[in-house]
């Protein structure tokens, strides 16, 4: 195994006074494809947050390349090459679709990554470059939010729900994309709550509960009875 | 009549410079300037006492004065300003409110209370025939068509340059800007530079136009309160369109009785928001 590009050592994060996270130890090398799965409010959105500079956390409780790096500013977090697909996608809704694009490659990191290779890939979003994001289907928009992370060329791509509220054969469509994606060495992070597809899509599995990492391994090593387990508590 | 209305439309001119600098900053981090009046003094004011050191010429004060303002609206955007930003309203208006009491009360020190004004030179005699037996000033023409390139200019700025982007989306969701690893603190104080140039720009062409006096500013606020609202909130054609319709409005009242000119404008401005609340234009949501 190579040297992980993200780890988090016995990562804590707060909310003002409610904390959150109570030590996250995680890993993940370059290439692979990670899930965390976990019930609402298991601290998997916080983590994201506290791994993208959203939400503060001390500096050595994250390392990108081995380098300290809790706590910088989303900013730096991203031109150091890991870009968030926020839940909820979060686009700019007086921006069209180009121009969310566009923003995604506000950092300038260099890469493969270009609108007319975003284009190749989801051509309807070529189709509709020009209309405002948010009057786009929820998959499409999805597509786009996708699209702006990928812009920033990332190496490890974090995706927060992103099948949430679509349609599962749109959900299918997305997932199937993402192979296609990380085929040149890009690490993916898939928070998800649907079980099945986190397994499917992943090499290795983190389960969080109450903030703590539950269970840990590789994807298709487990059975039912551990990941209920894992997932709800006793 | 016809007149009445020019009239009008020159003093809309000068009610839209007045604006634009509130309209700009309230339509990228939803900031009220309270002090955009009295900044509009001062920078009439700063107008006055600069020309004289660059030959007298209005033009060269302007020279000087413009970048200026771009340096003092980054700077207090970045060490006050962007501290007062949040969820909450309020700290942003108690800032720039107690900024404009100390602005009133420090150009009243300095300049004492008479009205001063700034020599114009030929421009403030000459005047253009528009066919038939209209003639307009061209000191008014010049400040409405100032406006008009001001408006146009900004609004290009905002749908066309990446700066405008980037202002439109801070303006949307701040954190997922930063997540694109904009710096929103920046942003935002090249936008307070950008209002700043309008706001001097405006003071320039008040103190050409008429008079600056230190307790003025409130009333101007007013007036560019009025004509963005009228508008509507977030556009600029709109605020352009509110400043034109705020100065036919005084400018008919004016006709009636020179006591009736500001008093029409309230009129105007309160009908316009029973009828139509968000304003003639209305463009930002939430």
């Amino acid at each position: 195994m190579t040297a992980p590009f993200l780890q988090t050592v016995g990562l804590r994060a707060h909310y003002g006074d409610a904390q959150a996270l109570f030590g996250i130890d995680f890993h993940i090398g370059e290439g692979e494809t990670v899930a965390v799965i976990g019930a609402n409010g298991a601290g998997k959105s916080t983590f994201l947050k506290s791994v993208t500079g959203l939400v503060r956390v001390a500096p050595e409780t994250v390392l990108i390349d081995g380098r300290p790096s809790g706590g910088s500013v989303p900013g730096d977090i991203v031109r150091q090459g890991v870009a968030l697909v926020p839940e909820g996608r979060r686009l700019f809704p007086s921006l069209s679709v180009e121009e969310n694009l566009l923003m995604g490659g506000y950092a300038r990191r260099p890469g493969p990554w270009s609108l007319q290779r975003l284009y190749g890939m989801f051509p309807i979003l070529k189709e509709k470059r020009k209309v405002p994001a948010t009057s786009l289907s929820g998959g499409q928009q999805q597509m786009v939010a996708i699209g702006r992370a990928l812009m920033s060329n990332p190496r490890l791509l974090l995706c927060d729900e992103i099948s949430l509220g679509l349609a599962p054969i749109v959900i299918k469509e997305i997932y199937d994309a993402l192979p296609a994606i990380a085929a040149e060495g890009m690490s993916v992070v898939i928070v998800e709550q649907d079980v099945m597809v986190a397994q499917r899509v992943s090499q290795r599995l983190y389960c969080f509960q109450e903030g703590r990492v539950s269970l840990e391994g590789a994807s298709d090593g487990f059975t039912r009875e551990q990941i209920s387990q894992a997932y709800f508590g006793i | 009549m016809t007149e009445t209305i020019i009239q009008g439309l020159l003093l809309g001119g000068l009610y839209c410079l007045f604006s634009l600098g509130l309209s700009l900053m309230f339509g990228v981090m939803r900031l009220t300037n309270i002090a955009q009046g009295d900044l509009i003094v001062a920078g009439g004011f700063a107008a006055i006492s600069v020309a004289p050191l660059v030959g007298g010429h209005f033009v060269m004060a302007g020279v000087v004065l413009l970048p200026v303002a771009f340096a003092v609206g980054y700077a207090l955007q970045r060490t006050v300003l962007n501290r007062t930003l949040g969820k909450d309203p309020l700290p942003s208006l108690v800032v720039t409110f107690g900024l404009s009491i100390v602005i009133q009360n420090a150009l009243l020190e300095l300049y004492s209370a008479d009205p001063r004004s700034l020599d114009a030179g030929e421009l403030a005699t000459g005047s253009l025939n528009l066919g038939g037996d209209i003639y307009v000033g061209t000191l008014p023409l010049l400040i409405l068509v100032a406006a008009l390139a001001c408006t146009a200019g900004l609004q290009l700025l905002f749908s066309t340059t990446s700066l405008g982007r980037a202002f439109r989306a801070v303006s949307d969701d701040r954190e997922a800007a930063e997540l694109m690893g904009l710096n929103s603190a920046k942003v935002y104080s090249v936008a307070t530079a950008l209002a700043f140039v309008l706001i001097a720009l405006a003071g320039l062409f008040q103190g050409l136009r008429t008079t600056v006096s230190p307790a003025d500013g409130p009333l101007l606020l007013l007036f560019a309160f009025e004509s963005v609202i009228i508008g509507g909130m977030g556009s600029f054609w709109g605020t352009f369109v509110g400043a034109l319709v705020l100065g036919v409005s005084q400018q008919v009242g004016f006709k009636f009785d020179p006591g009736w000119g500001v008093w029409f404008g309230h009129l105007v401005f309160l009908a316009v928001l029973l009828v139509r609340p968000n304003g003639l234009f209305p463009k930002t949501k939430g």
